[in-house]
């Protein structure tokens, strides 16, 4: 199936509703889904002997930015039998409200194990909260990391363990002023032996 | 000696004895955090033999000599590389090796997770530079260690002098925190 096919098969399926818009204009064409209606929509595209999608070769999270205010999670699923691709898309509102920290959407992860790693690693750099995924941790950074150190407006923290984290005024701190070292008793340890004795 | 029937004496003097016997086993822990880690594997090997410096990986800290911190170091990582250091046996040595334990390298800037500079975590004696560096280079790196080894005296150990410059450096005086402690 192509995407024109595949996107009627959606829409046969969930009513038009279910898709809040296409994008056909790049080399990889995606359908944005209904954040809340995703794991329904994956789980027939997977079972449905037609599409097949048994294969989940990536999930992408994005950051938008503060003045657009919103994520993505893209989804690219590969049908190894039928051999079709197809992007798909959420997009889901920051959240960097005090109240509500982070946005969520819908694992997949009952459907491709696959997606299980991959959603905690988007949670872990990035703060998007999977619902009803088994294991919600951080995958990469330390477990008391704080932030997201993917989001646009990622801020360093000063210590973390007592260890300064920047980089600034590294030489000044580090005990380093500019002047050589004398950290042995020849000039240069590593004359060359085989030049000729004055 | 006593196989030739002739028997002998070597006379030297105990700091030096202790100095040579010191630099001429360093014993590295084997720990490695990333691709300087393949170079520092690489050195080992039979190509470079570090076996014919004395230099043999053990496979703990508690028999170990010198450290060699080979690799990016993550904060994750950090607070594993502190103990470590404090599960090695006094004297302890520290070889810094490649751009990132130096000072973060290519993460200096951007890396968030990146310690910039192990040193911020424990004290290096030798800073070997390189991304990665060539085993040559780590092999230039113990001969250094091995010049600073040579220089210590028992009379002025090491480690207690490293206190006294930094009680110094604080502007405290020496004979106050004697007193203290």
């Amino acid at each position: 199936m192509d995407f024109e096919q595949l996107q009627q098969f959606i829409i046969d399926m969930f009513g038009a509703e279910v898709i809040l818009g296409t994008n056909t204009d790049n080399l990889q064409p995606y359908i944005i889904l209904q954040p809340e209606r995703l794991p329904e929509v994956c789980l027939e595209l997977h079972d449905n002997p037609l599409t097949y999608f048994d294969l989940l070769s990536c999930v992408t999270g994005i950051d938008n930015g503060p003045e657009a205010g919103t994520m993505e999670v893209a989804y690219n699923l590969y049908s190894i039998p039928h051999n079709h691709h197809l992007m798909l898309k959420v997009q889901v509102q920051r959240n960097n409200t005090p109240e509500q920290s982070m946005p969520a959407v819908p694992t997949v992860s009952h459907i491709w194990r696959t997606a299980d790693w991959h959603e905690r690693e988007i949670f872990d750099l990035l703060g998007i909260y999977f619902t009803d995924h088994p294991d919600m941790r951080r995958i990469l950074c330390a477990a008391d990391w704080e932030g997201h150190p993917l989001r646009k407006d990622y801020k360093l923290q000063d210590y973390y363990h007592g260890i300064k984290v920047p980089y600034d005024q590294h030489n000044e701190n580090s005990g380093f002023r500019g002047e050589p070292v004398k950290l042995i008793s020849s000039e240069n340890p590593f004359t060359d032996k085989r030049e000729k004795p004055e | 000696m006593d196989k030739t029937g002739e028997g002998g004496i070597v006379i030297t003097k105990l700091d030096d004895l202790l100095n040579w016997a010191r630099l001429t086993s360093l014993f590295p822990m084997g720990f490695g955090l990333a691709c300087c880690a393949i170079e520092m594997m690489g050195a080992y090997a039979s190509g470079y033999d570090l076996d014919r410096f004395g230099i043999i990986p053990r496979a703990s800290p508690r028999q170990s000599d010198v450290m060699i911190v080979a690799g990016t170091v993550t904060f994750k990582m950090a607070d594993r590389i502190r103990r470590l250091y404090e599960q090695m046996p006094e004297p302890r040595y520290v070889i810094s090796m490649g751009s990132c334990s130096n000072c973060g390298g290519p993460y200096w800037e951007h890396g968030y997770h990146v310690v910039k500079g192990v040193d911020r975590i424990i004290p290096v004696d030798v800073y070997v530079p390189g991304c990665p560096p060539r085993p040559e280079a780590l092999i230039g790196g113990f001969l250094k260690l091995q010049e600073i080894i040579r220089k210590e005296t028992i009379r002025a150990p090491r480690a207690v002098q490293q206190i006294m410059a930094k009680r110094a450096q604080q502007g405290q005086p020496v004979a106050d925190a004697e007193k203290q402690s």
